[in-house]
């Protein structure tokens, strides 16, 4: 079981801010095919992943990094804080 | 150090005074805050959202980067979340170090890692609607000086 993160936009494409799933991919790039293929709204959010940043529990990652051992994934476009 | 990341808002000039007070064996102070701008009345707010958690692990790592680089003797980061109005702070930061060289890079420094490496999100409330901010490239590039 992982727990899943939507923010800003991906959050709103998605329409929820958080979900725990069952998944069997091992990198973040198989969790998101998986995503897209489950509905058009993932679809949408995940169409262009350049535009998008991974955190794995909380640290910032890459889409092509492993998921063994993680617990908490976060999607989100790049940051704008300052 | 301290880092805070709130939803009420601050006092600038009271946080750089207790920030100033409260520092040991320093020669400089550099305090920057940020704050929302009106764009000629055409915007009426922002909101920002954050994860909360990690942004305040973020933060930290970067104020401890900081603070090891320069060898300063004091930092603080103070963010808000949630409804702002225009003029209102959304952000600060305040470095103390033996001399100003020091407390100026650091002071930019933190602002460059924390406008792409804090999750923070911006949209920005308009009268023709709302908006989700763009990030910059122009920030991305600002952090390769510092590499």
């Amino acid at each position: 079981m992982i727990e899943v993160l939507y923010f800003a936009w991906v959050r709103e494409r998605i329409g929820l801010p958080r979900e725990k799933l069952e998944t069997g991919a091992t990198t973040v790039a198989d969790l998101v095919d998986e995503l897209r293929a489950r509905e058009p709204r993932y679809a949408a959010a995940f169409a262009d992943i350049s535009a998008l940043k991974v955190a794995l529990d909380q640290e910032l990652s890459s889409f092509d990094a492993p998921l063994a051992g993680v617990r908490e994934v976060a999607f989100f476009p790049p940051m704008t804080g300052g | 150090m301290r880092v805070a990341v709130q939803s009420a808002p601050f006092d600038v000039g009271a946080e750089v005074t207790a920030f100033t007070s409260g520092v040991r064996g320093a020669g400089a102070v550099v305090s920057f805050a940020g704050l929302v701008r009106d764009e000629g009345g055409d915007l009426s707010g922002m909101e920002i959202e954050h994860y909360p958690g990690m942004t305040e692990k973020a933060i930290l790592g970067i104020v401890g980067q900081a603070v090891d680089r320069w060898s300063l003797k004091d930092a603080l980061v103070i963010h808000r979340h949630g409804a702002l109005k225009p003029g209102e702070a959304i952000m600060m930061v305040a470095t103390a170090a033996l001399h100003r060289m020091d407390a100026f890079a650091a002071a930019e420094f933190l602002m460059d890692y924390l406008k792409s490496r804090a999750p923070f999100w911006k949209r920005e409330i308009r009268a023709g609607g709302d908006a989700w901010v763009a990030a910059k490239e122009a920030d991305e590039d600002a952090l390769k000086r510092w590499e």
